[in-house]
């Protein structure tokens, strides 16, 4: 299997799609000639030129409603967001329009569409450039979200998003661009709505995604387990929505035990809505509550020391692991 | 500090009748937020600053002419990420701005913000604003309060040539122009938006024009001339104070560094014969040539000043560089302000 970057797995999945099907195009600010903010698109712009690699202006509500009529019409727009904080200025035009296009008009139009980016905290962006958003989406009826934390869900997922016929929030993460994976040869996709294990445990449940998954769970997960004395189960469900709830009540009626590490603040976030219904469906099995680590509740400060203290973080692992767990 | 309305003894055509100190003021005030980014640039680059860091180099003639200028200390002050030279000439300690880019409880905003969010309510700069073109209603908001209460505040506000094609600069044209606000809008054409060029990015190149839609007092400014600026910023806002009205500038300027301290100073969109080229019209340069033409300085002076900066960019970093990082218990300490009910 190649060894791939997850930025090179992307535009794997973006120039495959391309290729496949015309009607797919790619629109955001820098993707063409700078080949990308980030390099996602790297190469793109020479391979297909300025009709399906298009350069925006600084105009996200405009060129998400672009996507969004294009969608309309027969197209299958890729709308890249430089990062997903810039997407709350075309919040109208996703919440209002793109995710409710389909039911309020009937079935008459459906907005076959991808909107991505990186989401979440790099470091030291500060309060507006460091968010985690995916709550606001998954929380709107219509859209579908999708946080891959490997290079191979990546490609899978993006392919599966790209082909979907409404909306897909993909959120990807700036300090994993660089990670690097093993993504199996030739066409592949993976479905929405399948989690995984990524690591079979028998006294907790671990539930994460993305980069939280990937820089911080994987970075403690062995030197928790080990300090202790336990064994975490590690699922990564891959789509926030839909949710694989199924997958996470059969490993929580195993282990007993759940806890949520995500990103965003706690408030109303992914995590509380799967805190919610494991307990409902899994009542019986739990020894005890859902624990959950988030942000702390405050917009993020620029200071290295603040930022690392309210971020999730190795710390908040080990004392929602000991709670969860009844350890002390 | 200097005012601008002292009556000259001797009138110099060129420089419009401002006397000698405040010439001499300004070209320090330049100078200061040239060095000050230089050491910026340094400070990056061994990880000292983090994050994103939008350095001015080259465009400091506008916040010298325009905010060291044009308006005094109550006038408001708004921009978006570019803000270290902006702050500093309104009168923001530079100390507390460097202290602040290295995330330290002395900074402006205590480590909260960073080099994208300078703020200092003492000085009524209202930040460094980080999401494109938001702060361009903001800025219409600060000038209607001014109108509200009766004052005669003018509110300044800096946005890049990239901000004018995101919706949030029309409307805030708008009602500026509508409702009659004290607000100066001013484009830092500085040609790009990151890697993309004016041409690529707005329908029409004169991004003036873009203010006949509202009606708005307009003027295109050279940049690399801080008199110009100043003499033509100060009109707009002298005509914002007496009439309430809206005008919206275009500065022709130029930016040396890149867009942020981790994109590159050339490529694709432009070479690096554009930027040498460009550095001839160096708005310092300019400035010190017109000084020494006029004979208000002579190299001498020239050399004194460049150590005068040295010292204070110094004492910005030893400052910085001594002071405490933020206490982890700060995290909620500017969560909620309190309510007395009052
Ligand atoms: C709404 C929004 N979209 C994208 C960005 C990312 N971004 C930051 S600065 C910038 C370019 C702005 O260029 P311009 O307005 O010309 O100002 P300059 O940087 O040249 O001073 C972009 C695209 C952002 N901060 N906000
Ligand atoms: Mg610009």
């Amino acid at each position: 299997m190649p060894t791939v970057s997850l930025r090179e797995a992307l535009n794997q999945a973006i120039d495959e799609e391309m290729a496949r099907d015309e009607r797919v195009f790619l629109m955001g600010e820098e993707v063409a000639e700078y080949n990308g903010a980030y390099k996602v698109s790297q190469g793109l712009l020479a391979k297909w030129g300025p009709r399906r690699i298009i350069d925006t202006p600084i105009a996200e509500a405009g060129f998400a409603g672009i996507g969004i009529g294009a969608a309309m019409c027969g197209l299958r727009p890729i709308v890249e967001f430089m990062t997903w904080n810039f997407s709350l200025v075309a919040y109208d035009q996703i919440a209002n329009h793109a995710a409710k296009m389909y039911s309020m008009t009937g079935g008459h139009f459906n907005v076959p569409m991808v909107f991505r980016g990186p989401g979440g905290a790099a470091h030291g962006l500060g309060a507006t450039h460091s968010q985690a958003l995916e709550s606001i989406y998954a929380h709107i009826p219509g859209l579908k979200v999708v946080m891959p934390s490997t290079c191979k869900d990546a490609k899978g997922l993006l392919k599966t998003a790209i082909r979907d016929e409404n909306p897909v929030i993909f959120i990807e993460s700036e300090v994993m661009y660089g990670d690097k994976g093993e993504i199996p040869e030739g066409e592949y996709t993976i479905p929405f709505g399948v989690g995984e294990v990524k690591k079979e445990g028998k006294d907790v449940t671990l539930v994460s995604w993305s980069k939280v998954l990937a820089h911080i769970v994987w970075k403690s997960v062995e030197k928790l387990e080990e300090e202790l004395g336990i064994s975490i189960e590690v699922i990564d469900p891959r789509t926030i929505k839909p949710m694989d709830y199924d997958l996470i009540v059969e490993s929580v009626k195993k282990t007993n035990r759940l806890l949520i590490v995500e990103e965003g603040w706690p408030f109303a976030s992914v995590g509380a809505q799967l805190s919610d219904e494991i307990t409902r469906r899994a009542f019986d099995y739990l020894d005890a509550p859902v624990e959950r680590v988030n942000q702390e509740d405050v917009p993020l400060p620029y200071a290295k020391a603040l930022e690392k203290h309210s971020l999730p973080n190795i710390d908040k692992i080990r004392t929602g692991l000991k709670k969860v767990l009844y350890i002390d | 500090m200097s005012t601008t309305s002292a009556a000259p003894k001797k009138q110099h055509s060129r420089l419009f009748g401002l006397p000698k100190e405040t010439l001499l003021d300004w070209y320090d005030d330049m100078l200061l937020v040239r060095r000050f980014e230089e050491k910026c640039a340094q400070l990056y680059g061994m990880g000292k600053i983090m994050g994103f860091c939008h350095l001015y180099n080259g465009q400091e003639a506008i916040s010298t002419g325009a905010v060291k200028g044009a308006i005094t200390k109550d006038d408001y002050v708004i921009t978006a990420y570019r803000d270290h030279g902006l702050a500093i000439s309104k009168g923001v300690d530079p100390k507390p701005i460097m202290a602040e880019l290295l995330g330290k409880v002395t900074g402006t905003t205590r480590g909260q913000g960073g080099s994208m969010h300078i703020f200092d309510k003492e000085t009524n700069f209202l930040g460094g604003h980080a999401i494109v073109g938001s702060h361009i209603p903001i800025a219409a908001g600060a000038a209607f309060a001014s109108k509200y209460k009766g004052e005669k505040r003018v509110c300044l506000c800096f946005m890049g040539d990239g901000a004018t094609n995101i919706g949030a600069f029309h409307e805030g044209l708008n009602l500026a122009a509508l409702w009659k606000l004290p607000v100066v809008f001013i484009i830092e054409n500085n040609r790009y938006s990151m890697g993309t060029s004016v041409r690529r990015s707005s329908a029409v190149e004169e991004l003036i024009k873009k203010g006949l839609g509202y009606d708005l007092r307009t003027e295109v400014i050279d940049g690399f001339n801080v008199l110009e600026v100043y003499t033509k910023v100060k009109a707009a806002v002298d005509h914002a104070r007496e009439t309430y009205e809206p005008s919206l500038l275009e500065i022709r300027t130029y930016r040396y560094r890149g867009h942020s301290m981790s994109d590159p100073i050339h490529g694709h969109y432009r070479t690096k014969e554009e930027v040498e080229e460009q550095k001839k019209y160096d708005p310092i340069s300019v400035f010190a040539e017109i000084l020494k033409a006029e004979k208000l300085v002579d190299e001498e002076w020239l050399d004194e000043a460049e150590k005068r900066i040295k010292a204070i960019v110094e004492e910005c970093v030893t400052f910085a560089e001594n002071s405490p990082e933020p206490p982890l218990e700060n995290l909620y300490d500017v969560y909620y302000k309190e309510s007395n009910g009052e």
